[in-house]
């Protein structure tokens, strides 16, 4: 198992260059600059210019800066935040509970809803639920991440009124962060409200973000689902004696789980592009709101970081779910 | 009493009849053999005997009695109680019959759970008692074993061990030796025997292997296109053969042509969904035919030994009886 993932990390390397080289190309294509940004409209002095771009180290060439920031990279140094001028790592711990934990609600949320419509799916296959579940699958799919999410503020925070339109938690409430996570830290705090407002908070945005996974899993499901069904070894449970409901759930389940997995954790990577999204919409003050406020102000060091940061987050979760394959399938986990 | 009785099940696939008014009984302690072709219905026959038809397949009967039990028409809940304790069966390919997912404890200890209600402990002390039973050595060790680390013999004995967890009263084997070497073939054979013996089990035993019918069973029955064209006892059924079909089943059989330049085979295929004749299912392929079988549909007639369904029945010098 260890030579495995030592393997699978080594395969990694060329990936992790790709991806600098790319962030770094990519903001550096966009018209303007950081000082440019700053100053505004404002009249510009070009001697100031000029010192504000050499103290940035931006006058010089851009392959020697492309090699200072790879360089720094591998000692670990991400470099500071231009407009900030805090570390990029430190901003990024900072804001990434908040992405975290509205990217695990949505990812119960598509994982639950998912799994339970593809069996319903699959066990009533060919019947008027079938085809509504799948239909309204499809839909989710389709749907504009941005579009969904504000016909969903409109419906229910405005309409409605029952949930909040944008933030973490209401503004009265003052949590010291202890975790990040502000479900835990409502609780820690032990302020009366508080831990609701968050939830309510959360509900929203952890079913925008999670709509086109659920989508994905609950396709996935009633396939994988839908041929593990027609295995002879179900025809051995049910010959057993064995309730439809303990045949479906304990012994084609965890077959079927197998596609599934896989495609959970290939939703991460969506995850964190749909959270890019999401967070916009909802004013959710994560990593995703993070990227995108610095790459309208070309803070060119919080973009070249957070993207790779935010590279091997999906980089380690796949690794993960490669491992986790060894759990639930034991043919894999003794072929190794 | 007989212990299984079948009067008149069929099992129809929209338009298809897969099985057609099939009738057997089942004695205590008796083995009967049911041997055909593949797509005579003989596997489809017990599928619909253990309630494992889906839907679109449909399943009809006059009757389906088991050991005084009316199987035609309890619930669901109540079929299951007798499928997998009093009914068992084990089938052709014994590697994929069994949950890649689960040890081969976990699954035998299922089925006791389920039906004798027995506690860890106890389910363990079972389960290592069946291994025991079927021949598996080491069987502390097979327990904790997946399916994907045993032999094709010993998952079938695996299969075999769940199938007599509850001392079932009639255990269905369904081609149980086809998938295995030869020599494996003889010893699960001979164990399926040796428990049949022990526990006094009906055992229905479906096979294209006559040698095997020849060896062990009692009774055979004999299907054709879905229906039982032949029953007779075992060692008749060998020397006097009254249905054609039998009979080019026999001459099948490479001992029964020895001499002869090539094996003797019947020409044609058994008729799929969309050629069934109208008259006698196998007038198109009998040797024998006459513009009668051509015509009309024949029943299951009595003969010396059984019944069989040909209106020219052959007699003992194995010519039909129109002369």
């Amino acid at each position: 198992m260890f030579t495995f993932i030592l393997r699978r990390l080594a395969v990694v390397i060329p990936t992790f260059l790709g991806i600098t080289l790319l962030a770094f190309a990519l903001i550096h294509m966009i018209p303007g600059d950081p000082v440019l940004i700053m100053v505004g409209e404002r009249k510009l002095d070009p001697e100031f210019y000029k010192a504000a771009m050499a103290r940035l180290g931006l006058d010089q060439p851009l392959y020697l800066q492309y090699w200072h920031y790879l360089t720094g990279m591998l000692h670990g140094d991400l470099g500071q935040s231009i407009v900030t001028q805090e570390p990029v790592m430190s901003e990024f711990l900072k804001l990434f509970p908040a992405t975290l934990e509205l990217s695990i609600c949505a990812m119960l949320f598509a994982t639950v809803f998912g799994l339970a419509a593809g069996i319903v799916a699959a066990t009533r296959r060919g019947t008027v639920l079938d085809h509504t579940v799948m239909g309204a699958a499809l839909t989710g799919y389709s749907m504009p991440i941005f579009w969904w999410g504000l016909i969903l503020i409109i419906f229910f925070s405005v309409n409605l009124g029952w949930t909040p339109v944008s933030g973490r938690i209401d503004l009265q409430y003052d949590i010291a962060p202890r975790t990040g996570l502000m479900l835990i830290d409502t609780l820690l705090s032990g302020e009366e409200g508080a831990f609701k407002s968050a939830v309510m908070h959360l509900i929203l945005p952890s079913i925008v973000l999670g709509t086109i996974p659920l989508a994905v899993i609950a396709r996935m499901t009633r396939s994988s689902m839908l041929e593990v069904l027609r295995e002879d070894y179900i025809r051995t449970a049910r010959a057993k004696g064995l309730s439809r409901t303990r045949v479906v759930l304990v012994h084609a389940l965890r077959n079927a789980l197998m596609p599934v997995v896989t495609v959970i954790g290939l939703q991460v990577g969506t995850l964190l592009a749909g959270a890019v999204l999401t967070e916009t919409i909802f004013s959710w003050p994560g990593i995703g709101k993070w990227l995108i406020d610095s790459i309208s102000r070309r803070d060119y060091p919080v973009v070249q970081g957070g993207i790779l940061l935010v590279a091997t987050l999906i980089i380690v979760v796949n690794l993960l779910v490669d491992v986790l394959y060894g759990v639930i399938n034991p043919r894999i986990r003794h072929a190794r | 009493m007989s212990l299984l009785h079948i009067q008149n099940l069929s099992v129809s696939f929209g338009a298809f009849r897969a099985v057609n008014h099939v009738s057997f009984d089942v004695n205590r302690g008796e083995i009967l053999g049911i041997v055909g072709e593949s797509g005579s219905g003989k596997s489809v026959t017990m599928l619909a005997l253990m309630g494992l038809i889906d839907a679109p397949g449909v399943v009809s009967a006059d009757a389906l009695g088991f050991d005084g039990q009316d199987l035609l028409h309890a619930s669901n809940a109540q079929k299951r109680k007798i499928i997998g304790r009093d009914v068992a069966m084990i089938f052709q390919d014994a590697l994929s019959s069994l949950n890649p997912a689960y040890t081969v404890g976990a699954q035998l200890m299922e089925t006791l759970k389920l039906h004798l209600k027995l506690s860890g402990a106890a389910a363990k002390k079972r389960a290592l008692d069946l291994l025991d039973m079927v021949e598996i050595p080491d069987a502390r060790a097979r327990l904790a074993a997946y399916p994907h680390q045993l032999s094709g013999g010993m998952s079938q004995r695996v299969m075999i061990a769940m199938a007599i967890a509850c001392n079932p009263k009639l255990l269905i084997a369904d081609e149980p030796t086809t998938a295995l070497d030869v020599t494996v073939q003889a010893q699960i054979m001979a164990l399926l025997v040796n428990l049949q013996k022990q526990n006094d089990m009906g055992l229905i035993l479906i096979t294209h292997d006559l040698a095997v019918i020849a060896e062990v069973a009692h009774r055979v029955a004999v299907m054709y296109a879905g229906e039982v064209v032949e029953t007779s006892p075992v060692p008749d059924i060998f020397n006097t053969p009254r249905h054609p079909y039998t009979q080019a089943l026999l001459t099948s059989i490479p001992e029964h042509s020895k001499g002869a330049a090539r094996l003797a085979t019947l020409p044609g295929v058994v008729p799929g969904q969309y050629d069934r004749p109208r008259g006698c299912l196998l007038s198109p392929r009998c040797p024998y035919v006459q513009p009668r079988c051509v015509d009309e549909h024949p029943d299951l007639y009595t003969t010396p030994g059984g019944t069989a369904r040909c209106f020219f029945a052959l007699d003992d010098g194995g010519r039909p009886s129109h002369g």
